[in-house]
């Protein structure tokens, strides 16, 4: 074995460091607010506790979330003032014009088919004795990395010539049907499908857990009610089932609208955006850190706060409301 | 399978919810679901058996052929973890990087986040309202958003009207981890202040009262009583936090580079994709390697993770 533990030591005086530092905080912030006097007002004992955190969000997010805004305003250097060519330039480019198509077509059809899965899945097994087996199996995927899980992919799609066996599970089938091997991630715009197929896999599981505790908060009178009233499992299902877990559902159809138009990881890994398959998220990247527009690559990332920002305060009446 | 097939689909001991799932269930049913279960593990299980699969059958032929040919060997996991050469994956230096990366960007905000929530929850000064609202509205701010003025941070310090007020942190080599913890630490503290505030202000006041009439300061109070009562949120929290940050490629590509030196497993996988895409043998042990400790992590503690994401999404 020729790995050389001595090179990593400094990386583990670094992770020594870390640990101190964080202790020393904790340390430091219960020291001071022991030592404040209890009789002051609260606010000495609120500002010690509250004042590291803010901080943070201050430079974390605030300042850079404004910086960003006038960035966008400005050429790719930073330099000068160009206006709204930024935006012009995301609204009629051809190429941006593709990325937003994208970043359309994963924002409709992830949450929908996560949630449908989800909720099928979750249906499917209630009750049955293999049910915490079951939604295990599908709740994995949350732990691997979308890069991971990007590698799991590109394997079930991997290509071979037609005169070759097959690595790839899909083209697999395809084959053993009588079909050709086909480039799975190279043909627009089905490519963006396959993507998001992935997608879909890692995040069924979120939907089935949630989903499936939401089917049994179902009160059992009211199932009982409609079965007297003669309603066929369909109707039961639509007119019961579903209005029942309505809240559930949204929570679901929310927080994947919210990831889907963030999302960079999985078309970065697997076709890094090229054939037409880039999202905006990872537009961004390429414009601000790899071409170094930095102009562009801020103006992406406004127009992804203007999506996201009704979302999440939809997100916030629907809690107002439940509660 | 056939048991797994026989027990859903006969009828037995029947309560309300049981009947809506009948109301779907039947033959059909039980296929269907059976179709999905085997549609999510398939391609996790053919990475596993395909990293464990020699380079020349792995580039030749597809891993179900083990089945009538089994052939194992761990060569592909010494060479991605261990091996030297620059095109090897020099996976365990990125593992240790992963470890470095992820302890203290877990538990610092863990901290933070638990000392804002309590002050939140429990201190009565005036526009503590009004400051909770503004966190938790800053969820609504991509990372995307903030990253360009974040590395400028970093790398440039703070000007303000021409006047050098902060010097750039200038850092290199290890170093750069402080970085990335910053970063992470400064996106973690909505979500977390929100979680954790939310299961804070759910305990007995009472309680606290009773501990300030006999004289307990705040960090006493912190200490004794709210901190055993939170642990589930904190588990959550903590979990969440964890794997977020394992997993991360976005972060990390920005703050910690591309090298051996500072940059996570997510990172080099990444690389090897984009360059080595016909090294199945070195990408898939090495998606492996990445996939194994948070699987570990969510499988020993998935209950609590479960549950402290339901009483963060249903309930509301």
């Amino acid at each position: 074995m020729d790995f050389d533990f001595a090179a990593e030591q400094p990386k583990l005086v670094q992770l020594l460091i870390g640990i101190a530092a964080f202790l020393v905080v904790v340390a430091v912030i219960l020291l001071l607010v022991d030592r404040a006097p209890m009789r002051r007002r609260a606010w000495t004992h609120a500002t010690i506790l509250l004042l590291p955190a803010i901080v943070l969000l201050a430079i974390g997010l605030v300042v850079p979330a404004v910086r960003t805004t006038l960035l966008s305003f400005m050429s790719g250097d930073g330099m000068r003032w160009v206006g709204l060519d930024n935006y012009a330039w995301m609204f009629t480019q051809p190429e941006a014009l593709t990325v937003l198509r994208n970043t359309l077509i994963w924002v409709l059809l992830v949450p929908l088919l996560v949630t449908s899965v989800g909720l099928l899945y979750a249906v499917l097994v209630d009750r049955t004795r293999f049910e915490s087996l079951a939604k295990s199996l599908v709740f994995l995927p949350m732990a691997i990395s979308f890069v991971g899980a990007g590698i799991i992919w590109r394997f079930v799609y991997a290509y071979r010539a037609d005169d070759q066996d097959q690595i790839g599970l899909l083209n697999q089938l395809v084959v053993a049907l009588g079909g050709e091997p086909r480039q799975w991630l190279q043909d627009p715009p089905l490519n963006t499908l396959f993507l998001i197929a992935v997608m879909v896999w890692i995040q069924a599981g979120f939907a089935t857990v949630v989903l499936s505790a939401a089917i049994k908060g179902i009160p059992a009178e009211i199932v009982e009610a409609a079965r007297l009233d003669g309603a066929s499992p369909t109707q039961m299902f639509f007119r019961v089932t579903l209005p029942s877990i309505r809240s559930a559902v949204i929570v679901v159809l929310v927080t994947q609208s919210i990831g889907t138009l963030k999302l960079f990881d999985i078309v970065r890994t697997m076709t890094g955006g090229q054939f037409d398959t880039s999202v905006i998220a990872n537009e961004m990247y390429n414009q601000a850190f790899r071409y170094g527009e930095t102009g562009k690559g801020a103006a992406l990332a406004v127009f992804l706060f203007a999506l996201v920002t009704p979302i999440v305060i939809y997100q916030i009446r629907q809690r107002r409301e439940v509660r | 399978m056939t048991t797994l097939t026989q027990s859903v689909a006969r009828p037995r001991a029947t309560t309300a919810p049981q009947r809506v799932r009948r109301g779907l269930s039947g033959k059909v049913a039980s296929a269907v679901a059976i179709v999905i279960a085997v549609l999510w593990t398939t391609p996790t299980f053919g990475l596993l058996l395909s990293s464990l699969r020699p380079e020349d059958q792995i580039k030749s032929t597809g891993w179900w052929t083990f089945f009538s040919d089994p052939q194992l060997t761990l060569e592909n996991y010494q060479q991605v973890l261990f091996g030297t050469s620059s095109s090897s994956g020099q996976m365990a230096s990125f593992l240790i990087n992963s470890i470095v990366i992820t302890i203290p960007s877990v538990l610092l905000p863990l901290a933070l986040a638990t000392f804002a929530a309590y002050a939140l929850a429990w201190l009565p000064f005036r526009g503590r309202e009004w400051i909770y609202i503004g966190i938790f509205a800053l969820q609504i701010v991509p990372l995307q958003m903030a990253l360009v003025p974040l590395l400028s941070f970093f790398s440039q310090g703070v000007d303000v009207f021409g006047v050098h007020i902060l010097p750039a942190w200038d850092l290199e080599g290890p170093g750069r981890f402080v970085q990335v913890w910053f970063a992470h630490t400064c996106f973690a503290l909505p979500l977390g202040i929100f979680l954790i505030h939310n299961f804070m202000s759910e305990l007995p006041g009472e309680l606290m009262e009773a501990a300030r009439v006999d004289g307990a300061t705040h960090g006493a109070i912190l200490r004794k009583l709210v901190l055993p009562l939170v642990g589930p949120a904190l588990a959550t929290f903590g979990i969440f936090q964890f794997l977020w940050v394992w997993n991360d490629l976005l972060v990390a590509l920005i703050f910690a580079g591309g090298t051996a030196e500072t940059a996570p497993m997510t990172v080099r996988l990444a690389q090897m994709a984009g360059t080595k895409g016909n090294e199945w043998q070195r990408l898939t042990s090495g998606a492996f390697v990445s996939v194994v400790i948070p699987l570990a992590v969510f499988l020993s503690m998935q209950r609590y993770f479960v549950r402290g994401l339901l009483t963060g999404s249903v309930k509301g």
